[in-house]
């Protein structure tokens, strides 16, 4: 009986010859990322169980993307505990003010996370990676002290339910949008405990960026992971960036699966998820007349180089809506640089956007973008739950950069045929 | 262990933010945490419930980020234990990481009215409605998620070994 690339992954770094889902296993942990909201309770935690030195201070990033620039004195504080852990313990993955960007964009794009590792984040988003064909996945801060302490952490082998996608994606339909809809399809928990593995046609010719949003909306279906086997995509991405061997995994032929959806790619159009659940999508076509006082273009799920360039391409010799304040993050400097460079921070400012430094801020309604009572927001992040960006009677609506970028410019929920 | 407390009934998908919303996590400290735990599913909710209480929720409870100030927020409000039809992943790792007694029963959310006391006996695995002759089995717990929450968490378990 074969297995999985999740179960594969898995079983390397447990040392086993042999594995099977629903096993408890201890692995070897590759990669373990913790924020300055998540650090702070694992350095607590680290310290009080008599932590002396961390396992390996190559495998330890500690990104201060959330509450930054620190927006008061209490998350000052968590991010001085965070620098101060930084440097006694010399961490060579530390990332703060002009160097940070937002963790799940950072990682992939520094080549700190590669195909085959095994990544553990206290951040739920940490299933990003397994759009690079690395096992990764969210864990709590109490998981993050354990492998800061000894370099491993037990898991659950997940079963496996794999999407085969097929058909060519029309015009304005992204990766997002794919992952949108199949959490539509599935709901919120319809992968609870299990891993999620995106193949067929579809998917080969898949560009990393949008590969980068599905795996990051694993967690939004409660999967312990999203994976794609890696290729010459990834072979692409990845070479440039790797300091360190890396290596590709492939699900055997006869691997076991608790279930296979087959999803026509050809038939979707523009997805949006209504509030106040990431799986309340609708198509564009029956969104019907949202009007709109915010849109938010950013975040670990869409603020890349390539989500900025489709978003400056409709909003070219355009402005935003009056009464809409648009805002766009790029999600690291290195992309800030790229879009400063191509022009697209020009398009931006001419289109009456409000540019933030790479932050957080916005999608987790920490700060820079918060919404009052009754106001509605669209956005390229991955949540809309009740007071995510703001109020408790505030709206989120969650989208491609496309639908984002047009909806600002038409100021209620567009698809971008409509300008 | 025995738990007998009130219920709080709370529906599907209650996710980390109704439990302690972002705003609040510019502190880990759990008494600031506490204050306001359950904020956006009930405001009310810190005012109304005592000190021993279980929550009782419905599929996937604590479900989006990976915050243990979630769980941590409800242990220091006082809250014993959380029973729920399921739990998403990783409220579940950070619940027994940390010592939070939950249980997953499929029945007792749709039989109970919030209110009602019950009794946990988490060894006999079985749970008993107060004036009732009501009683519904809990999933048991694997054994080494047992030995977690008997040595008092995840950091103790290593230090134990
Ligand atoms: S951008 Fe949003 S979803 Fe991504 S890590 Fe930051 S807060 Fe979490």
């Amino acid at each position: 009986m074969g297995n999985t690339i999740t179960e594969k992954i898995l079983m390397a770094h447990a040392g086993l010859s042999e594995i099977s889902a629903g096993q408890l296993i201890n692995a070897r942990v590759d990669i373990a990322l913790g924020n300055d909201i998540t650090a702070p309770i694992a350095i607590r935690e680290f310290r009080a169980a008599g932590g002396q030195k961390v396992f390996d201070r190559d495998k330890v990033a500690l990104v201060l993307d959330h509450f930054t620039p620190n927006k008061d004195i209490s998350s000052a504080q968590q991010c001085k505990t965070v620098r101060e852990f930084a440097a006694e313990h010399g961490i060579t993955h530390f990332y703060e003010g002009g160097q940070v960007g937002v963790e799940h964009a950072l990682l992939p794009e520094q080549g700190i996370v590669l195909p085959g590792d095994l990544v553990i984040g206290a951040d739920s988003h940490t299933c990003t990676y397994g759009a690079l064909g690395a096992f990764a996945t969210g864990v709590g801060s109490t998981d993050l002290a354990a492998a800061m302490l000894t370099g491993e952490l037990w898991f659950k082998v997940p079963s496996s339910i794999k999407f085969v996608v097929y058909g060519k994606m029309p015009k304005w339909v992204s990766g997002k949008d794919l992952i949108l809809n199949i959490i539509g399809r599935i709901g919120v928990d319809g992968a609870l405990y299990q891993a999620m593995e995106f193949t067929g046609e579809t998917i080969l010719n898949l560009p990393m960026a949008d590969r980068l949003s599905m795996a990051n909306m694993a967690i939004e279906a409660g999967a312990k992971n999203g994976i794609f086997a890696p290729d010459a995509i990834t072979e692409e991405y990845v070479k440039p960036r790797a300091r360190r061997p890396y290596k590709f995994y492939a699900s055997d032929a006869d691997a076991v699966y608790s279930q296979v959806i087959e999803i026509d790619a050809g038939k979707l159009e523009p997805q949006v998820a209504f509030p106040h659940l990431p799986s309340n999508v609708k198509g564009i076509s029956q969104a019907g007349n949202v009007k709109i006082d915010q849109s938010l273009i950013g975040s670990c799920t869409n603020g890349r180089i390539e989500d900025l360039r489709i978003a400056a391409g409709i909003l070219k010799n355009r402005k935003a809506s009056s009464g809409v304040r648009l805002i766009v993050v790029p999600a690291t400097p290195f992309i800030y640089r790229q879009a400063l460079q191509e022009g697209l921070l020009e398009i931006f400012l001419n289109a009456d956007a409000v540019i933030s430094p790479p932050s957080c801020g916005a999608c987790l309604g920490g700060h820079l973008g918060i919404l009052a009572e009754g106001e509605r927001s669209i956005a390229t992040t991955n949540r809309n739950f009740v007071g995510r960006m703001g109020h408790p009677k505030s709206e989120v609506y969650l989208a491609s950069p496309a639908v984002a970028a047009a909806s600002a410019v038409l100021g209620r929920i567009a698809s971008p045929e409509e300008l | 262990m025995i738990f007998t407390g009130k219920v709080w009934k709370f529906g599907d998908n209650i996710d980390t933010d109704a439990i302690i919303p972002a705003r609040y996590l510019n502190t880990s400290d759990p008494v600031q945490l506490a204050a306001h735990c359950m904020e956006d599913a009930d405001p009310d909710f810190v005012k109304k419930m005592k000190s021993g209480d279980i929550i009782l929720g419905g599929e996937n409870f604590g479900c989006g980020s990976s915050r243990e100030h979630a769980p941590i927020a409800i242990k220091a409000s006082g809250i014993s234990c959380v029973v729920a039809k399921s739990f998403a992943r990783i409220f579940y790792r950070n619940a027994f990481n940390m010592g939070l007694p939950i249980f997953e029963s499929k029945e007792l959310a749709d039989a109970i009215a919030e209110g009602k006391e019950i009794t946990i006996d988490s060894t006999r695995g079985i749970i008993t409605v107060e004036g009732s002759d009501q009683q519904f089995a809990i999933s048991p717990i694997p054994p080494f998620m047992e030995q977690l929450i008997a040595d008092g968490g995840l950091m103790k378990h290593i230090a134990k070994k």
